[in-house]
């Protein structure tokens, strides 16, 4: 029958609306206003999950974030969500979900049969038992996993777009309970810029679950109903629902995660999914509420055991009927709400167990005035049943309160309702940086010292009935308002009827069992991670002092919850253990986020193309037309290689590579970082940021650089050229550029300050042209009729202004091939008619375009290295045999540094190059060097391969590496060992693999 | 996530900024009269303070200058800003 556990009448659903669902494969249905969790309950589907360890039978066991074991897969396919929980999720027509830790259903587990070995996983199993041997770790772990896991990762990619917005206002509250309510419509009213977010679809959190409560005479749920109206009338009110401030971090910036659509079907879902709402708050105004503890009793995982404020909310706000017979079990007051509310909706309450003496507060005596037996100074030590619990056996505790005595006696009942007390929910003001303090007459944590511009109300003050909570919130609000400039005073406090004033509670952390300790049936502290208690004082006995060492040995707090149902439990059963406070045992960490965020949330629109900038050259188009591949180096799309029809890359490199040696070949070299550099100091600044001296070039002509840090090490080059006495063009690489501008940036303005040097980056104001080649010269001849190509009026690094295809252009005599080449700077927009036309002018010479490939064969045929390829911040240049390139006489930054013992080593690693003993042969890059493969390991390490390639103009294979002592080894064996078990053979020889005098470019 | 004020733009979010560590660290005006060891302070040797801090911050997504910050590196609060070559200020008792 549909809907069995559904009380004839009551709660916030609409029962004009039902909504179909499916769990574990079967049909369902449910009301709008129903959560999953309560929707199945409705159905009496009692058994949602089984634990990850023993695979024990679990139920539902809260209303909220602290749910341990309803954690469902929700739907399917691409918009599958992991480790969902039922009591969190808002019910739509179509909802598709399934439990996660059970196969092939919960009700018949096959990995239920762990149970019988409990005795044999106590805590820390994993690493007692599977660590050794440890090469088997890893087969263990597979099957572990796969016996336990939680939910399943989606496998395909997320459909779904998801937003950040930033924000700014006086006034944040976080919870839209009674205080955060009473918070903000006081900060409102005064005309305070408020936000209030809430995790829920509707404000008003415990006060929707009230019954026969009133504020001012108005029904409770109905006063948040109208407090919800009123803000949400006001222009300086934003309402968040279903909203979750996850994180709170320095300078009062907080993350609310706004979940917009996961509450419609599947289909009707349109825009964001989520937005992150980053918010600067002036004040801040805390009011998350607190969560119910459980008591920790044998089989007190049982299904059917509930806390006592779930079994309020799931009767009260969803009218669902949760069990015929019912015992509640509490040390405290307020559980006998829970009891009422049965009685109210016809739940037979066979008792309430009280471990409590003289039990004479307000709701206890109206409990017992509707006739619900209630029993003092005992307990439930023990919840009897199979799948459902079936029955509690009660116990008197002694005059110590320590023990139990005398005989038990079962009471019959198919709900057993608990409440231990409550615990603040701290963690936003422990992530503000402030530091919860232990209240022991309250026996719990509060916040202490706000670090920050907050303040905490209500309940997660430690202040839980409802006049508190109003008073504290108005307060705050008014507080809040006042220090944002705002005139506010707190409204006057609203009249409570029935007032709710309490008794104390008795802390009651573990319940005394008549079996000495790990006999008993498990008393369960944490469900979703099956730590029992046992398994804490197991922790205690082993030497674990730390809680937060107790928490990684046994997992207590690990998983979706993050310890928000069994945590303070733990943490008073391990300071009994040890014989200390629990102030002085005190908690683990609170970290954001408050709860799991989904990836998606946090990524938000930067994914894909949004992720990074993507930066084109002039050119870019003129390459996509003529077929390149490309690469991204750095931000920059650039050609990799350009292949001809049937062609790999190998092919394609070989033929530009010979175009360039035996003709002509051009390269887009557009990226190259370009530094503008003017003004009177501009040379004795370049003299310091160069290994080399700047003063003496003459205006006109080029010089390669080598700048190094202040360690002395490799982190730039390039080639600059004088335009004028005061003015300079640098050029980085392309990846560099940035960090090269920034870094003399920073020289200037904070070392150098009263130097007269101006920055400016140029990289993307030209666009460049590298023709390359024996023909270069030709082409540059045809393009180009106010320069003098002829080698005596153009030398070798030297530059001219002059005319090319018609516009202007600066023209360098630079080579990074060792070839006769020239680079032409043009106005970016003029890029692609000047590349075109030298195109144009290079066809009867065969010009053949080439990209970063081709450009990396060159230079490594060269011995030219690639800072950031064959350096990696551990080179100096005396490594890299450039010696040549460090000048005498000045100083400039890293130049101390080489004189340094460790940097004047003989014995450092050198460039080197490497010819391989088969030609044919290429080495990988990264490949380590080694004298002799064949002895014992460890094999002592010589250096690796840096660059490698096939050299289809000296048809050989060359590479180039970095080698100990390897400037002294040239003419030596090497052996390069592969992952495969191959090892290839090679000798070391000089870097520069062809025409060492540079006569090739000299023409 | 700071709010750093910038001596020439104000107060700005800290992803706008670079930070660049201690301040006040001199470049010596003549390395070679340095021990290998003295050196190595300059280069490498960095206050890890528990408490009052001078670091370097860069504008990096803004004027993209640099200048000095007074921050207590235990609660984060940013006690002061100044610019390059002026002196610390005082230290608040």
């Amino acid at each position: 029958m549909s809907q069995s556990h559904r009380l004839p009448r009551g709660g916030r659903i609409d029962r004009s609306r039902v909504l179909r669902f499916t769990f574990n494969g079967r049909p369902y249905e449910g009301f709008a206003g129903d959560t999953l969790a309560s929707a199945l309950l409705a159905n009496g589907v009692t058994l949602v999950a089984r634990s990850w360890k023993y695979h024990r039978p679990r139920g539902i066991v809260g209303s909220g974030v602290e749910e341990p074991n309803a954690v469902v897969q929700l739907e399917t396919g691409a918009y599958t969500v992991p480790n969902a929980r039922a009591t969190e999720v808002e019910l739509y027509d179509g909802l598709v979900a399934s439990s996660v830790n059970c196969w092939p259903s919960p009700g018949f587990d096959l990995m239920s049969v762990a149970r019988c070995f409990s005795r044999l996983m106590p805590a820390g199993f994993y690493y007692k038992t599977f660590m050794w041997p440890k090469s088997l770790w890893m087969k263990y772990e597979h099957f572990i996993r796969k016996a336990s896991g939680l939910g399943t990762a989606p496998g395909e990619a997320d459909p779904d777009s998801y937003d950040k917005m930033n924000a700014h206002c006086d006034v944040l509250v976080a919870g839209g309970g009674p205080a955060g309510l009473a918070a903000a419509l006081t900060a409102a009213q005064a005309g305070a810029r408020v936000i209030v977010a809430d995790e829920q679809a509707e404000m008003g959190g415990t006060l929707l679950a009230s019954r026969g409560c009133t504020i001012d005479g108005v029904p409770a749920a109905q006063w948040a109903e109208q407090a919800v109206r009123k803000l949400s009338a006001m222009p300086n009110v934003r309402l968040l629902p279903r909203s979750t401030v996850f994180g709170y971090h320095d300078y009062n910036f907080l993350t609310v995660a706004e979940r917009r659509t996961d509450h419609l079907p599947v289909a009707a879902r349109k825009g964001a999914r989520e937005r992150v709402w980053r918010v600067r708050a002036k004040q801040v105004v805390l009011a998350a509420g607190a969560i119910e503890r459980p008591l920790v009793f044998g089989n007190n995982d049982l299904p059917g055991v509930m806390l006592a404020s779930a079994v309020s909310r799931f009767t009260n706000r969803h009218g669902v009927r949760l069990g015929q017979r019912a015992v509640v079990f509490t040390n405290n007051d307020s559980a006998y709400q829970a009891a009422l509310d049965l009685h109210a909706a016809g739940v037979e309450v066979a008792a309430v167990v009280d471990a409590r003496a003289s039990v004479l507060g307000a709701l206890p005596t109206a409990a017992r005035s509707a006739g619900i037996p209630v029993i003092e100074r005992s307990v439930v030590v023990e919840a009897r049943g199979g799948k459902r619990v079936a029955g509690a056996q009660v116990m008197a505790l002694d005059a110590s309160g320590e023990r139990v005595q005398g005989a038990g006696r079962r009471i019959d009942c198919d709900l057993l309702a608990m409440s231990g007390g409550w615990s603040p929910a701290v963690h936003l003001h422990a992530q503000s940086n402030g530091k919860a303090r232990y209240d022991e007459a309250k026996a719990c944590f509060v916040p202490g010292m706000p670090a920050q511009a907050e303040r905490s109300v209500g309940a997660c003050n430690g202040s839980f009935d409802l006049e508190s909570c109003l008073a504290e919130g108005s307060a705050a609000g008014a507080q809040a308002a006042r220090l944002t400039g705002f005139d506010a005073a707190p409204s006057p406090a609203p009249k409570i009827e029935p007032a709710t004033r309490e008794q104390p509670l008795e802390p009651l952390w573990l319940v005394p069992s008549p079996q000495p300790p790990g006999h008993g049936p498990k008393q369960f502290v944490d469900p979703q991670n099956d730590v029992a208690a046992s398994d804490i004082l197991l922790a205690a006995r082993e030497g674990y002092h730390s809680i937060e060492h107790v928490k990684r040995y046994t997992a207590l707090g690990f998983g979706t919850d993050q310890g928000k149902l069994g945590n303070i439990n733990g943490m008073a059963i391990l300071a009994k253990a040890l014989g200390q406070s629990i102030a002085a045992t005190g908690t683990t960490t609170f970290r954001p986020n408050y709860t799991p965020q989904t990836f998606g949330a946090i990524a938000g629109p930067d994914l894909g193309e949004l992720f990074e900038p993507i930066r084109k050259t002039a050119m870019h188009a003129w390459h996509e037309e003529n077929g390149a591949r490309f690469e991204n180096v750095g931000q920059w799309k650039r050609p990799w290689y350009f292949p001809k029809a049937g062609e790999d890359l190998h092919a394609a490199v070989n033929r530009e590579c010979l175009a360039a040696r035996n003709a002509v070949a051009i390269m887009d070299a557009s990226t190259l970082g370009k530094i503008d550099i003017q003004g009177p100091d501009a040379a004795t600044f370049l003299n310091l940021v160069y290994t080399n001296a700047w003063s003496k070039l003459g205006v006109g002509r080029c010089r390669y650089g080598l700048m190094l840090d202040e360690n002395g090490m490799v982190m730039d080059d390039g080639v600059t050229t004088r335009l004028g006495e005061n003015h300079f063009l640098m050029t980085t690489t392309t990846g560099g550029a940035a960090r090269v501008m920034a870094w003399l940036e920073r020289w200037l303005q904070t070392e150098w300050p009263h130097f007269k040097v101006y920055l400016t980056s140029v990289t993307d104001h030209f666009a460049t042209a590298a023709v390359v080649g024996p023909k270069s010269r030709e082409v540059l001849k045809a393009v180009c009729k106010d320069i003098d190509f002829s080698p005596e009026a153009f030398p070798f690094m030297s530059y001219r202004d002059g005319t090319v295809a018609g516009v202007p252009a600066k023209v360098m005599r630079i080579s990074f091939s060792g070839e006769l080449a020239y680079e032409v700077n043009v106005a970016a927009h003029l890029g692609r008619h000047v590349w075109e036309a030298l195109m144009q002018a290079g066809r009867p010479f065969g010009i053949t375009p080439y990209g970063t490939e081709t450009m990396h064969v060159l230079r490594a045929e060269k011995g030219f290295i690639i800072v950031g390829q064959d350096t990696d911040g551990s080179v100096t240049p005396v490594d890299l045999g450039m010696d040549w390139i460090i000048a005498k006489g000045k100083d400039f930054i890293g130049r101390r540094s080489l004189a340094r013992s460790d940097t004047r080593r003989d014995d450092r690693k050198q460039l080197v190059g490497l010819l391989t003993e088969d030609p044919r042969t290429v080495l990988p890059e990264g490949g380590q060097i080694v004298k002799d493969a064949s002895v014992p390991a460890p094999v002592p390490m010589l250096g690796h391969v840096t660059s490698s390639y096939f050299s289809a103009f000296l048809d050989r294979s060359i590479a180039l590496a970095v080698v100990k002592a390897g400037s002294r080894r040239h003419g030596e064996e090497v052996q390069v060992p592969l992952a495969d078990g191959r090892v290839i053979r090679a000798k070391i020889a000089s870097p520069v693999f062809l025409d060492p005098e540079g006569a090739r470019q000299n023409v | 996530m700071l709010i750093i004020t910038c001596p020439w733009c104000g107060p700005r979010d800290q992803t706008e900024f670079a930070y660049g560590g201690e301040a006040h660290i001199v470049r010596p005006k003549d390395p070679d009269a340095l021990t290998d060891e003295q050196w190595g302070d300059y280069v490498f040797m960095r206050k890890n303070v528990r408490g009052r801090h001078l670091e370097q911050w860069g504008h990096a997504y803004g004027c993209r200058r640099w200048f000095n910050v007074e921050r207590d590196t235990v609660t984060y609060a940013i006690k002061s800003v100044y610019k390059p070559g002026e002196s610390a200020p005082e230290e608040a008792k």
